[in-house]
């Protein structure tokens, strides 16, 4: 009976997600006197003129056809605006204002797409949230609850046979990730318009590979433990790819999915009281991911209490403090604030903007603003301290909260072998370097009034922050990487918040995981199914206590430990000592009699 | 000095491992079974899905080189012992200085007709996995025959699958010559209630074949029952690997004989692990224990002998573990399956019967024996320190909290065992450490 359940569970999963997918493409655009929303009377004039021409004012153009098409239409009245700059630049109007830059194409287009369209989505939002916000969480619950009956216990049966758990090969893995974030530089090339970051980055790349390879030697160290020998597992290919793009759309042309955005409208209007954005769109989306795959981590630990009040804080810190406060702040007139969210993976934090914003909203907005300065100087520190870094990570964390729930079932795929270690200590302390350099440049800015600070410009510094790290490598690798290095790839190679808790759990902790004695019968698990790449079992077999900066706390080596050797746990005293390596020895040096 | 090797398991890779921090002397690794050491405890996990092969390597392939250990894939035909060499199937001689012996185990086989057969196997090496891993595709049921741990794996493995397991046990309950009743009972049970076709008090008869010339059924000897099957696991126990070394000049019984410092009686040869029979074990262990723990730990005292610092081999307090689908087990000191005359026992069960905790402790002295435990995790080292010391229950029930090694957030049973004991002795113990690790700390370091 359940299993019948769960097969229409899974078709009706299936289902809203091909609904949602289908849906970018329907409906069509017009480009009207209403829908054409511009900032100038000339830039107007110069746009209806090349509609006209191209013959798609005023007539329905299909959703998909209508962005290149309006692009062409744009890019065409402003080679004309060029064309005329001598003659008819109007008074009072700078020249680089008057042809119309790209910001401003995409600002037009964005405007006209969610004016000028219609369709079914446009008549029926909430038919459409329904058929797939609601379709893919009923389903999705109608799969996951009938797990509940399942005998309680390590659920990793089969993992490896599965096609969209197993892994893919090591060549494979590293040809998609060098095409990725080729990809991506090739792209921030032409959307900034900047060739030095892109560079840089490249060359910092190439630094770090030179040092993890020749300097510290893993010329040998391949990753033979973590990736698949000689099978890939094409479904989660295929998983990774759409979320990889979905990212991609979200970040860089949200354009593409007002469909999307348009669905989720009355929702946004009736929380916040605002017409959603693609913001909003991705933190329905985002709670309602945490909470249906939360609920399957509970079905899944059912006999680990740590594991399922685990889960529920993450499910209650992403709906509460990521989306419903923020939310109904913006409806009390107050700004968008996410309590949780700390400087400097929330890297904005600094900027001018969000100060002023802050600064500008009276008692509370202030109050904002001492919180997230008082958590990163005291709150923090102190908290990893007694707990380890666990508590945000895994416990309160919006992409912990993601990673351990709809990340999960990948979690046994992140790379064990000592070169991805090296690698991930390069790269993150790198990413915090980079986000402490750019926001001393911004509040230098802000305090000083000064834009070029020792040669650099400061919006470019922020910009490719933005880009690069924000949104390529925390949205788009990080979590489109899911299906292919497993569920942290942003938390351990990437998040500088997390970077920062860990120098405090590394240096200044009571947290550690302690191993039982001589239990460890070497048989990896822990290393396995450690989602942060941690060899866990190199450890415990030598009966040595872990201490690592990496180590989110996710208790999952301790659940599926089938000797009960691993404890996460605080204490004060004894860390150096217990984490020395080599306690399980068994001789002692009074038992040796040396033979001469 | 070239000190080879034979058999790359826990025994011979602890060995390897401590012979190097010790020394830079030349080391060989021979095994045929597999080119780099793997946790043959992490077998059924393979087949099960949850590791890939490589994911049960403890060290990475270059570790071997880095460490200057050689591995030879190879298999050991013959030992010239007056020379000091190796025969290897390839027809390459290898010379050593000093060798040991790490040849592990085989599968028991107690002259069952059709024992033989394709479609028969055990579960210890990695090419029984394979074997298994062949008859698993359309597999429509598997017998094991044999009730101890590897059994219960085996099970487990086929089970994972959906593949129907019948499994065929001598004692009257899971395991009972080792387990208290109260706990092969809890396991009997939990099998049962796993789905497991679980036929207790019964022996292979034989195991027949069908057209395809395979094992295709076994007949059970008390009923005379037929089971067809596809697949039939011997998992009666394990013995050491030394039939080819009969009749050299090796001293053998069981298995190789060695003294207190793991020497054969052969000179420069040392043996240990499964295949070693100590001559002299230490009061109440036995003279073969082919477990992880010894195999490590004659591993290590190998590698100090072989080094010149002599030092006999002692396995100390009595541990062990294993997981019987999903019930956890611990034991740590003297724990037999009936309760001696001098020895008393506190004994708490869940009322879900998922969870015991047991612990044993002298009559007269009060002095704690042993601790068994189902579904609850218990401190190594913690128990190690009351049982090398003596502790009285008393002393321990008020500290329990300190041996508790549960999860965050699990439900603590440290009351319930005193509460127990107090109703059973018209004591007034109350708990006085809870769990945590401050507390331990303090007392594992006070001397």
């Amino acid at each position: 009976m359940s299993k019948y359940i769960q097969i229409l569970g899974l078709i009706l999963f299936c289902l809203a997600l091909l609904i949602f997918t289908g849906m970018l493409g329907l409906g069509s655009i017009t480009l009207n006197e209403e829908s054409l929303q511009v900032d100038a009377e000339y830039h107007k004039n110069a746009i209806l003129a090349a509609a006209k021409a191209e013959g798609i004012y005023n007539t329905p153009v299909s959703n998909i056809k209508f962005i290149t098409a309006y692009s062409n239409v744009i890019a065409q009245a402003s080679k004309q605006l060029e064309s005329e700059i001598e003659t008819k630049l109007p008074e009072g109007v700078q020249p680089w204002d008057y042809a119309i830059a790209d910001w401003r194409a995409k600002n037009y287009i964005s405007a006209t797409v969610k004016t000028g369209a219609d369709g079914p989505v446009n008549r029926n939002p909430l038919l459409f949230c329904f058929l797939t916000f609601g379709l893919a969480i009923i389903g999705g619950l109608l799969y996951i609850i009938p797990k509940f009956n399942e005998p309680k216990g390590i659920k990793h049966d089969g993992i490896y046979h599965d096609s969209l758990t197993r892994g893919i090969t090591s060549n494979f893995r590293n040809a998609l990730l060098l095409i990725t974030i080729m990809g991506i530089l090739i792209y921030g090339f032409f959307k900034l318009q900047d060739y030095f970051w892109p560079l840089v980055t490249i060359c910092l790349a190439l630094l770090i590979s030179y040092f993890v390879f020749f300097r510290q030697d893993s010329k040998s160290n391949h990753p033979q433990r973590s990736v698949s020998p000689n099978r890939i597992g094409w479904l989660g290919v295929i998983a990774g790819t759409y979320m990889l793009i979905f990212y991609v759309l979200l970040y860089w042309a949200p354009s593409y999915i007002q469909n999307w955005i348009t669905m989720v409208n009355p929702i946004s209007e009736m929380l916040s009281g605002n017409p959603a954005s693609q913001w909003f769109l991705y933190g329905l989306m985002y709670t309602c991911i945490v909470i249906v795959m939360g609920v399957r981590m509970l079905t899944k630990y059912q006999h680990n209490t740590y594991q399922k009040i685990r889960t529920a804080s993450v499910m209650f810190f992403q709906t509460a403090f990521a989306f419903l406060i923020p939310e109904m702040l913006v409806r009390l007139n107050r700004p968008w604030f996410d309590f949780k969210n700390f400087w400097p993976l929330d890297y904005d934090f600094f900027y001018k903007y969000n100060i002023d914003q802050l600064t500008s909203s009276g008692s509370l907005g202030l109050a904002m603003l001492i919180w997230g300065i008082l958590a990163i100087i005291i709150g923090i520190p102190l908290m990893t301290y007694f707990l380890g870094k666990r508590w945000y990570c895994s416990w309160v964390c919006g992409c912990g909260g993601l990673a351990e729930t709809l990340g999960d079932p990948w979690r046994q795929l992140s790379d064990k072998s000592m070169r991805a270690w090296k690698y991930e200590r390069f790269i993150i302390h790198g990413v915090l370097a980079f986000a402490i350099i750019m926001t001393a440049f911004v509040l230098g800015h802000y305090f000083t009034g000064v834009s070029n600070i020792l040669g650099m410009n400061v919006e470019s510094v922020k910009s490719w922050y933005g880009f690069f790290i924000g949104a390529g490598f925390s949205g788009v690798v990080g979590t489109g990487f899911y299906p292919l290095m497993g569920n942290r790839v942003w938390c351990r190679f990437g998040c500088p918040l997390a970077a920062y808790l860990g120098l405090v759990q590394r240096f200044k902790s009571r947290f550690r995981i302690t191993t039982n004695g001589g239990q460890c019968i070497s048989c990896g698990n822990c290393s396995t199914y450690c989602e942060m790449g941690i060899d866990v079992r190199a450890y415990a077999q030598k009966g040595q206590d872990i201490v690592r900066s990496s180590c989110v706390g996710c208790g999952v080596c301790s659940a599926v430990c089938p000797r009960g050797v691993l404890r996460l746990e605080n204490g004060s005293g004894d860390i150096a000592q217990r984490t020395d390596a080599m306690r399980t020895i068994h001789i002692t040096e009074d038992q040796i009699q040396i033979l001469t | 000095m070239h000190i080879v090797i034979i058999g790359n398991g826990i025994s011979g890779t602890t060995c390897a491992r401590w012979v190097r921090k010790l020394s830079d002397d030349q080391i060989t690794i021979i095994s045929s079974e597999s080119k780099h050491f793997y946790s043959r405890t992490a077998l059924m996990y393979i087949y099960m899905g949850h590791m890939r092969f490589e994911d049960t390597k403890p060290y990475e392939d270059w570790f071997w080189d880095k460490n200057n250990i050689q591995l030879i894939q190879g298999h050991v035909d013959a030992i010239d012992f007056d020379n000091q060499s190796l025969q290897l199937n390839n027809n390459t001689t290898v010379k050593y200085d000093k060798l040991v012996l790490a040849l592990g185990s085989k599968s028991n086989k107690f002259g069952w007709p059709g024992q033989d057969l394709p479609g028969v196997g055990g579960l210890y090496h990695l090419q029984d996995l394979e074997q298994m891993e062949q008859y698993s595709d359309g597999l429509e049921r598997a017998v094991i025959v044999g009730g101890g741990l590897i059994g219960i794996e085996m099970a487990e493995m086929f089970h994972s699958r959906h593949i129907p397991v019948t499994m065929l046990v001598r004692e009257s309950s899971y395991w009972n010559n080792v387990l208290p009743p109260e706990e092969s009972a809890m396991v009997t049970q939990h099998i049962i209630d796993s789905g497991i076709d679980l036929r207790l008090g019964v022996n292979l008869g034989e195991i027949t074949s069908g057209k395809s010339g395979s094992a295709n059924a076994v007949i059970i000897k008390e009923t005379g029952e037929t089971i067809s099957c596809g697949y039939v696991g011997l998992t009666a126990g394990v013995s050491p690997n030394i039939g080819w070394l009969k009749g050299t000049d090796l001293q053998t019984n069981r298995g190789i004989l060695v003294d207190r410092y793991l020497r054969t009686s052969q000179k420069n040869v040392y043996a240990i692990g499964d295949c070693a029979e100590i001559q002299e074990p230490q009061q109440g262990r036995r003279p073969i224990e082919a477990i992880w723990y010894t195999g490590r730990m004659m591993g290590e005292t190998c590698a100090y002998n072989i080094c010149d610092k002599q030092v006999e081999y002692n396995p100390g307090i009595w541990f062990n573990s294993a997981k019987f689908i999903h019930l956890e087990y611990q034991v740590y000191g003297d724990i037999r399956s009936s309760l001696p005359e001098e020895h008393d026992a506190i004994v708490w069960q869940s009322k879900d019967m998922d969870k015991l905790i047991r612990i044993h402790y002298d009559k007269t002295t009060h002095a704690v024996v042993g601790f068994n435990l189902i579904g609850v995790r218990y401190r190594h080292e913690v128990c190690e320190k009351w049982l090398a010391t003596h502790a009285s229950i008393e002393d321990v029930l008020q500290h329990l909290g300190m041996a508790n090694f549960d999860p965050e957030f699990y439900k603590e049973h440290e009351e319930e065992l005193i509460r127990l004991y107090n109703a059973k002795t018209g004591n007034a113990l109350k708990l006085k450490t809870k769990r945590g690790l401050s507390k331990v700390l303090q007392f594992l370091t006070n001397a």
